[in-house]
Formats: structure tokens, sequence, C-alpha cells
């Protein structure tokens, strides 16, 4: 028979961290049908549903393009400029719309956690997983600019999908962080925009991160979506090196902002109900 | 004395604190940050909404949560449920536990009928395999067969609660937590409610029903337990405490209630009832009322504060609990613009007090647009109304007729 315990101080450090996966593991099943809900209400009433996965990254490779590539007239490191914006698209759409679900993921199901209990950190990890199918759906746009430009189609362009690992890690960690906050501070909620405005301006998305001065590049892999972007990149074009010190830092960088998100998450969820 | 396998709950000196500026909705960031700068920080006020409860409940019993609004019942069902910890002592459940503290919780507006049972059945703890195997019997007890593949937002709010209940009754879990669910829905399906509630408890469910409705918990539990500003104030035989609870309301004094004394209330007091009178319709103060009387209440206040735009509310409950009717300076549209420091009246009268014969509780609230409560008093006076030649036949006054009188006629149009 299944005994529960309930008490004031609860599990510290390292046990805690145990007892949450373990319930995670047990509530699987739910996680799976808040992924399903997530895409299911995505997709049912909007008349283009699925396309909207599309539509999103390509009409701002478009603006970009016309704007950043033709007028300003910003090099690509001599990829055409569709293909080299819409490779950084495809992951950064990916990561500011994960980042932003998760920072709201608290708040917008406030009526379940006043309500119900389960782990709560079921809300961040639907969020961050079901945005990986329109990842998934919008990476289809990729293969059809590579065949238009008559870019090679090669193996190591697979990469990308574990390349995608350490972008959810950081969208799980920092948007857990901003949905504990965001419990206590609904600011938070319009400040998230702003925060991905300016996000993207610091990471190579418009431009190439050979623009920047030699001694400033290091600031880039401390942008971790910044140097696995320059990482994608760089498994995709045959042309680009691939810098795997970079990806090793942006990666190690978005699994701290992880673990960290997650044990802050863990420490705060039980006040969620009565501050919400 | 019991052993551990025969005990569903062991709660124990559980204790919960709420710090009320933690509760207040309006905390912002401009707040917090005018608070690092201010010297003077902002008082932390607390409220013990539970102290020391403890109790065990044995496997099989069903138990009633009885007492006042805000008296700790639901915290200490959200605590049980582990939505909120508790600051001290421990709850020890044997058994899956699932808690309702609402029908439907989760349902999703556009989500269809049949993926909304998925999905509310999983929030409420159950697997895919155990919806599968009872979806049949969901569906039916909800009545919605028709309209399985329709999105919710298209039911009508009846429809709504009879799914969310439908899926509920079907939890097959060891202790059931259920919070006033049956407050809401008409009779026929209160009825199907308190019944499948009854299969459960049958079943060797472990029960603990959090209701305002004495009759149901006389109805579902053998045991009831009484909580009282945060502290369990009796444990008993169902029918005993019930009577004990009912009876701590206080009687009935003459045409004048004092209620500046009373000391059991809620709000900030702001403004305060100081005192009630019930007039004739010409403005002389009565003691009895009848069936059908026009009638006045003329309430007192006392303001130790300017406050802008209050609304007063007058409520008549049933002897069991049922809210029978409300009118509030609110729902009737009577804006006052602000209330000075110091005494003041007004006067709410009723073309004809429609209620059948017999005891009735009133409750008052004074409170703000924004959710700010002033004074509110449950059940602070005691009303009996007396029988009166209403229909007028000499029959049919009486509360075994229903608590409302209609006024109503009858035709026959025979021979057609």
């Amino acid at each position: 028979m299944q005994n529960t315990l309930i008490s004031a101080a609860g599990s510290r450090g390292p046990l805690a961290v145990a007892e949450g996966l373990r319930e995670l593991w047990a509530y699987r099943e739910l996680l799976y049908f808040m992924i399903w809900r997530d895409l299911k209400v995505r997709y049912k009433q909007t008349a283009l549903g699925a396309l909207w996965a599309v539509i999103v990254p390509t009409m701002t490779m478009v603006v970009f393009t016309i704007f950043f590539g033709r007028l300003a007239k910003m090099p690509s490191d001599g990829i055409a400029y569709p293909v080299f914006s819409y490779s950084a698209l495809l992951p950064w759409t990916y990561f500011s719309q994960a980042l932003s679900n998760t920072g709201n993921c608290v708040v917008t199901n406030t009526d379940l956690i006043t309500k119900v209990y389960f782990p709560r950190l079921i809300l961040p990890l639907a969020s961050v997983v079901s945005g990986l199918v329109d990842f998934l759906i919008a990476s289809s746009v990729l293969l059809l600019l590579f065949v238009y430009y008559d870019i090679d189609l090669h193996w190591r362009m697979l990469l990308v999908l574990p390349l995608m690992l350490p972008v959810v890690c950081c969208a799980f960690g920092a948007g857990a962080l901003l949905a504990i906050v965001n419990v206590r501070y609904r600011d938070i909620k319009y400040t998230i925009p702003f925060l991905i405005q300016m996000w993207l301006f610091l990471t190579p998305v418009i431009y190439p991160t050979s623009i920047l001065p030699e001694k400033f590049r290091f600031i880039v892999a401390l942008n971790p979506i910044a140097g696995i972007i320059e990482g994608i990149r760089g498994v995709l074009f045959l042309e680009k090196p691939v810098d795997w010190q970079m990806i090793g830092i942006s990666s190690a960088i978005s699994v701290t902002i992880m673990v960290a998100g997650c044990l802050y998450f863990l420490r705060s969820e039980k006040k969620f109900a009565d501050i919400i | 004395m019991l052993t551990s396998s025969d005990i569903a709950i062991r709660v124990d000196g559980v204790s919960k604190q709420y710090r009320l500026g933690e509760l207040s909705a309006s905390g912002s960031f401009r707040e917090a940050l005018a608070g690092l700068f201010s010297r003077r920080r902002r008082e932390l006020r607390t409220l013990m909404a539970l102290e020391d409860v403890s109790f065990e409940v044995p496997v099989g019993q069903a138990v009633g949560l009885i007492g006042r609004n805000g008296a700790g019942k639901s915290t200490l069902l959200k605590v049980m449920s582990r939505i909120t910890a508790p600051t001290a002592g421990r709850i020890l459940v044997n058994g899956r536990l699932s808690s309702l503290l609402e029908v439907g919780t989760g349902f999703h507006q556009d989500l269809t009928g049949r993926e909304n049972i998925y999905l509310n059945g999983s929030i409420l703890g159950m697997s895919k395999a155990e919806v599968d195997a009872k979806f049949e019997q969901i569906v039916e007890f909800a009545e919605i067969e028709r309209f399985l593949d329709t999105p919710i937002k298209r039911y009508s709010s009846g429809m709504r609660l009879r799914l969310g209940f439908a899926v509920a009754a079907h939890l097959d879990h060891d202790v059931l937590l259920v919070d006033e669910v049956l407050a809401v829905g008409d009779a026929s399906f209160q009825k199907k409610c308190l019944g499948a509630m009854d299969d459960l408890r049958r079943g060797q469910r472990t029960i603990l029903f959090v209701s305002h409705n004495m009759a149901a918990v006389e109805t579902l539990c053998s045991r009831a337990i009484w909580i009282d500003r945060g502290h369990l104030r009796m444990d008993g035989d169902a029918p005993a405490v019930i009577d004990a609870y009912l009876s701590s309301f206080g009687n009935l004094e003459g045409a004048r209630h004092d209620l500046a004394t009373i000391e059991e209330r809620g709000g900030s007091g702001a403004i305060r009832f100081t005192g009630m009178e019930w007039l004739d319709a010409a403005g002389r103060p009565v003691d009895v009322v009848r069936t059908g009387d026009r009638l006045r209440v003329r309430l007192y206040y006392e303001a130790t504060e300017r406050v802008a735009e209050p609304h007063f509310g007058f409520e008549i409950h049933s002897q069991m609990g049922t809210l029978v009717a409300e009118s509030s300076t609110w729902s009737t549209g009577l804006e006052i613009p602000r209330v000075e420091p110091g005494r003041g009246e007004l006067e709410l009268e009723f073309e004809a007090l429609n209620l059948m014969p017999g005891r009735y509780r009133i409750s008052l609230w004074i409170s703000s647009i924004g959710g700010i409560d002033y004074d509110l008093l449950e059940h602070c006076s005691l009303m009996d109304v007396e029988t009166s030649d209403v229909f007028p036949s000499g029959r049919g006054a009486d509360q075994r007729f229903g608590l409302v009188h209609f006024p109503a006629r009858w035709r026959i149009q025979a021979g057609r």
C-alpha cells in the first residue's frame, strides 16, 4: 500500500531531488497528457493549425533577409542570407517560445496549482517538450531552403538534434527561474518579451559572430544560446568550422542553468499555492 | 487503540500559518523595490489558519468536516491534499489519496468532452488504463453521450458539472477528500452525487467531506469534526456535533439586535455593523415577522475611517445552511460613493417576505468591489418566520412545502 507522509520540513538537498524525480516518474502519464493538451489546444482553434510553426520563422526570415540581408548588407559568412538566418531562427524560435511558455507556465495553470497536487515540475517540462514539435515541423523549411540554394545535404546535419539538447536545458532552467518569480511578481509576465528581444540581439541570429572583434568573442560563449547557434551553423554548413570548445562551454552553462532552475523550483513549489 | 494498518489518515498536531502579506495578490515588483528603500518594513501580520489539529480516521469511515467560513476546513483539506505545506505537524495517509476541491479541475474549454475526461482523469491521478476501463460508465453517469465530441465551451454549465463529477465519482482511490462540490447543481444531480458518494463509502473508501450542508453531512457521515477558528472544537457522532454546531449561533433577541459586541467576525473592521432592527412598512419596530409581510430591515454601522465605495449585503440562510436569498447594494446597483468616519444607517425594504414559516439565519457583509472585506458577520442573527394566511386558504404555509413562498395562482380550463 502506498503511504504518504506530509510534514512541515519536507526533504532537502539531494534527497529532495531524488524524491522529486521519483514522483515525476510516477506522474509520467500526467506529463504526457499535459504535453498532449498543449499541442491539441495550440492547433485546434486556429485555421492554419500546425502551419503556424512554419509561418512564424519563415516570415521572420523573409523580413530579416529584406532588411538585414539586402538593405543593410549584413555579412553572412558566404552563405545565402535566407539560409544563414533561417538556420539560426529555427533554434531561436524554439528557444524564445519555450522560454516564454515556461516562464508563464505556473501562472497560467493557477487553477491546477490551487486545486490539485502533482509534481509542479511537470508544468515547465511539458512547456519545453511541446515546443519541440513545432521545431521539427519548422525544420522542413530548412531542408527546402537547402535544396533551393543547392547546398549539400550530409549526415553531419543530424548533429543539430543533439545540439538542441542544451537549448532545451537552457529554456527549461531559465524559464523555471522566471516562473518562480512570476508567481510572486506578475511584472515578470511583461518582462519576458522584452528579455527575449534583448537576448535576440545578443545572439548571432541576424549577424555572424565573425563580425565581432576577436577579443570579444568569448563573451558570445557565455550566452549559451549563441554558442549553440554557432555550433548548429557549423554542423549544417560544411565550409564553416565547428567550434567544439564553444559548444562545450555553452552546453555546460546550459546544464548549470537547468540544474539551478530545477533545484530552486523544487524548493519554491511548496509556496506556490499560498502566494499565487 | 487502532493499529496502524486500520488507520487511513493520521493528522498529528498540524498547524498552518499564513503571512497576510503573502495572501494579497497585489504584490508587485515595484512594491518590493519600494520596500527595499523604505526604512519602515512592511509589517507582516500572520494568521493561524490551523492550530495543533490532530485526529485519526479509520479505513472506511466517512467523516464530515464542519465549521464556519474561514474556520480552517478548506485549509486543512489543502494541507492534506499536499497543495500547501503545513507550518508544523505531520499527516500520514495510508493508500492512494485524491482530492476533489473543485469539479472539473483543469477542464479546457477548447477540448471535447472525450478529451477532457482523459485530461481531468489524469489530473486527478487516474492512469489512462483506468480511464479507458471506466470510460463508458463515466459517459453514462454524465449523460453527455451525444456531445462527447463537442468542445466543452459549448456545454451548459450543468453539463460541465455533470461531466466533472462523473470523472470524480469514478476515482477508485482509497482516500477521498471532498470539498463542497455538492453545493452546486440541481437537486436531482445533487441526489445522484450523494448516491455516488454513498456507494464509495460502502466500498470501504475513506471519505473526508467538507460541507455547509448539514443535511448532506448527516446523511453521508457517521462522524463529524467541527473546526472552529483553526482549532478542533468537537469530534464525535455526526448528529451530536451538528447539533452543537448549530446551537452555537446564538438566539433571537428582541426586535433590535446588537451586532457591535459580536466577536466572531471577519473583515478589516474599517466599517462594522453595530445593530439591526426589523421594522414594519410604517417604520415601527416589530418583533414577529410573518410569511408575506412587507418589512424593512434597518442596519446600523460605524466607520472608523473613510471608506470609498463600500457595498452592503444581506443574506438569508436556511437552518441547514443553504443560501435562500441575498440582496446587496452592489447587485441592486446602489452606489455609495464614500462613507465618512462615524455612525450611520441604511435600510433594506422587502416588498414581501416570501419565506415559509421556520427558522432562518441572517448573514451580513460589507465589502469593496475590489474584494476587500470590511465586515463579515456570518449567521449573526436568527429570524423566526411565523405562519400567516398568505394563500389565503388557511392551508399550505408550512416548511414542509418548501422554503420559499412564491405568489402564484392556479387556473383550470375544464372541458376543452
